[in-house]
């Protein structure tokens, strides 16, 4: 009984998580107000499920039948999901007024997708990461579009819906090829025999079938059409958590998965596979940004191209790599979500003001606004002194440490081409007249929502050594 | 290596020519004297009435949603009490307490379908 409750102590932030969406479906039932104490609620769940995460980084513990695993990365990306949600949900509360319809549910739906991503972050076993994902996934389905009266969002859910349905058909097929190879659905089990099998065509073929869905997931090239259309027509705030979270936990679950890969002690044999689709991705993602006028689609384009940089990190297939994808992950996850945070501000009704043109001549009338987004392109750019920077330095190090040299100049070229259309809105903002009569009453707390996730761009910009000893410490 | 098939095959053959020649036979050895109720769609005895092209009523895909809900309870409950005693002795109140969790859950999406509305016919 004892180990029982240590093993529930290790699981509080799933476990809070999970209470909290049965309550919020009790204050959305029963109260008048909920509109008021849902979002509060909400963002109280995930900074404490986070802040759990981040007092027991150290209880590392496998549980539940060799089901979940708590602590190291698992808790890692526990924080990730969880302070990432919560500044969506801050982002929200004035967001998703204006952008139509209010439903409780828009909460609800946020924290059931949270507990999808932490069980796949989580997981040993091949069922624990299918459970996770579908639970994530048909959150997002629904929240894709949640307003049923824009056709824009209709077809976005949809589209999301049949592409990721068929995405998972692929991992679930996969995972059948896996289990009848090696006769087990446990990671550790798959994880040990890896390099005995590696031989055997079979299970070749079921993880090259598990990585093509998860690379669906991620938005890696030849997997990404649903990608603009997606983030374009559902709700910002919401394509700002497709982008970090929901990326993220894809990438959970290959590093969980396929972990005894990019330890060193096998050689990486999916290597050639990680990085060709890591070069179309990232070039694919950076050119075809250029032409975008809509922002959306704009940071649409830049999401594919961060998913080739992140993969670089896997392709690396070193300790070193996957503690970079990481940080990468998580340095992305709070710039991107300050980016589609300023654009959710900046957003009228009926998705106006989503041209670059309502950019121009921005810092003239909402300085704050111009500055702070600024910062967030630089970063995303991979400008030194910001967050982003470092995710793509330690990532083209590992390449460079496994004798991918090629693949690292590639990166650093395809970053050059981005920095165009990165700085393209800087130049808009500060150098040229306004076009539009541009008029938006900032919201306080998106706005505060934007000015925390700057701030923590810049603190993981400044102090990026510590979070990246910490994350190779949990990695080996 | 195929040859340990051949029962399969000619099972599927067997099948396939026995389907084949009961649908002709009758057609072809079978005596036919029409009438107008013979000719007609058949609907359980009931006068055809309408085209069958209807458009059915959403409400029905809301049913059968909460049946499956309560389907997918009632698989569970029931292995968990078949083997009650004999988890009960391995592992003490948890197993009851586990499946009341379960049912709480169930039962709170349940309230809420209610509290939406969902039970409301028109």
């Amino acid at each position: 009984m004892l180990n029982n409750f240590q093993e529930f102590y290790n699981i509080i932030p799933i476990l809070l998580i999970g209470a909290g969406f049965l309550i919020s479906l009790l204050i959305e039932m029963y109260f008048k107000k909920s509109d008021v104490i849902l979002p509060w609620f909400t963002i109280l769940i995930f900074l404490a499920a986070g802040f759990h995460a981040l007092y027991a980084v150290n209880s590392v513990s496998v549980i539940f039948q060799n089901m979940l695993a708590t602590g190291g990365i698992v808790n890692i990306f526990y924080i990730i999901f969880t302070f990432g949600a919560a500044i969506v949900a801050l982002l929200s509360i004035d967001y998703i007024k204006k952008y139509g319809t209010y439903f409780g549910e828009y909460y609800i739906l946020l924290q059931t997708s949270i507990l999808g991503m932490m069980l796949m972050a989580g997981a040993k076993d091949l069922f624990m990461i299918f459970l996770g994902l579908e639970l994530m996934s048909v959150s997002f389905y629904s929240l894709a579009g949640l307003n049923r009266k824009r056709l824009k969002a209709n077809e976005a859910s949809l589209k999301y819906f049949l592409l990721g349905a068929f995405a998972t058909g692929f991992i679930v097929y996969g995972i059948a090829l896996i289990y009848g190879t090696v006769h087990s659905t446990s990671i550790d089990m798959i994880a040990s025999r890896f390099y005995e099998l590696s031989s055997d065509k079979l299970f070749i073929a079921g993880i090259l079938l598990f990585l093509i869905g998860f690379s669906f997931k991620i938005a890696a090239f030849p997997f990404h059409m649903w990608v603009p259309d997606v983030y374009e027509g559902s709700p910002t705030t919401i394509a700002g958590l497709f982008s970090t979270g929901g990326k993220a936990a894809a990438f959970s679950a290959i590093i969980v998965t396929l972990g005894v890969l990019f330890t060193g002690r096998i050689g990486n044999i999916l290597m050639p596979y990680l990085a060709v689709i890591s070069v179309l991705s990232m070039f694919y993602g950076s050119i075809v940004a250029i032409s975008q006028d809509n922002i959306k689609r704009m940071l649409a384009y830049s999401s594919i191209s961060h998913a080739g940089y992140l993969l670089i990190g896997l392709a690396a297939g070193n300790s070193f790599g996957v503690a970079g994808v990481i940080f990468y992950l998580a340095s992305y996850t709070f710039m991107n979500l300050g980016a589609f945070g300023i654009v959710a501000l900046i957003e009228g009704k009926d998705e106006s003001n989503l041209t670059l043109k309502s950019f121009s001549g921005l810092a003239s009338r909402y300085p704050l606004l111009a500055a702070l987004f600024s910062i967030i392109m630089f970063s995303l750019a991979g400008i030194p002194p910001f967050a982003g920077f470092f995710g793509k330095y330690y990532v083209f190090i590992a390449a460079i440490k496994s004798n991918l040299t090629w693949l690292a100049i590639l990166g650093v070229l395809s970053s050059v081409i981005s920095v165009y259309f990165y700085l393209r809105i800087v130049v808009l903002m500060y150098f040229k007249d306004a076009e539009t009569d541009l008029k938006i009453d900032v919201s306080k707390t998106g706005l505060a929502a934007v000015i925390i996730s700057v701030l923590l761009v810049i603190i993981i910009g400044i102090a990026p050594g510590t979070i990246i000893d910490l994350i190779a410490f949990f990695f080996k | 290596m195929l040859v340990q098939y051949i029962p399969v095959f000619l099972v599927i053959a067997v099948a396939i020519v026995f389907a084949v020649a009961t649908v002709f036979s009758s057609e072809i050895f079978g005596p036919k004297r029409p009438t107008q109720a013979k000719l007609s769609t058949y609907e359980s005895g009931m006068k055809p009435v309408g085209t069958t092209h209807e458009r059915m009523s959403v409400k029905y895909y809301l049913v059968a949603m909460f049946f499956i809900i309560f389907d997918l309870e009632v698989i569970f409950i029931y292995p968990w009490a078949v083997q009650f005693k004999k988890l009960y002795i391995e592992n003490g109140i948890s197993v009851f307490v586990s499946m009341v969790i379960f049912l709480v859950v169930l039962e709170l999406g349940y309230l809420y379908a209610y509290k939406k509305g969902g039970f409301k016919w028109d």
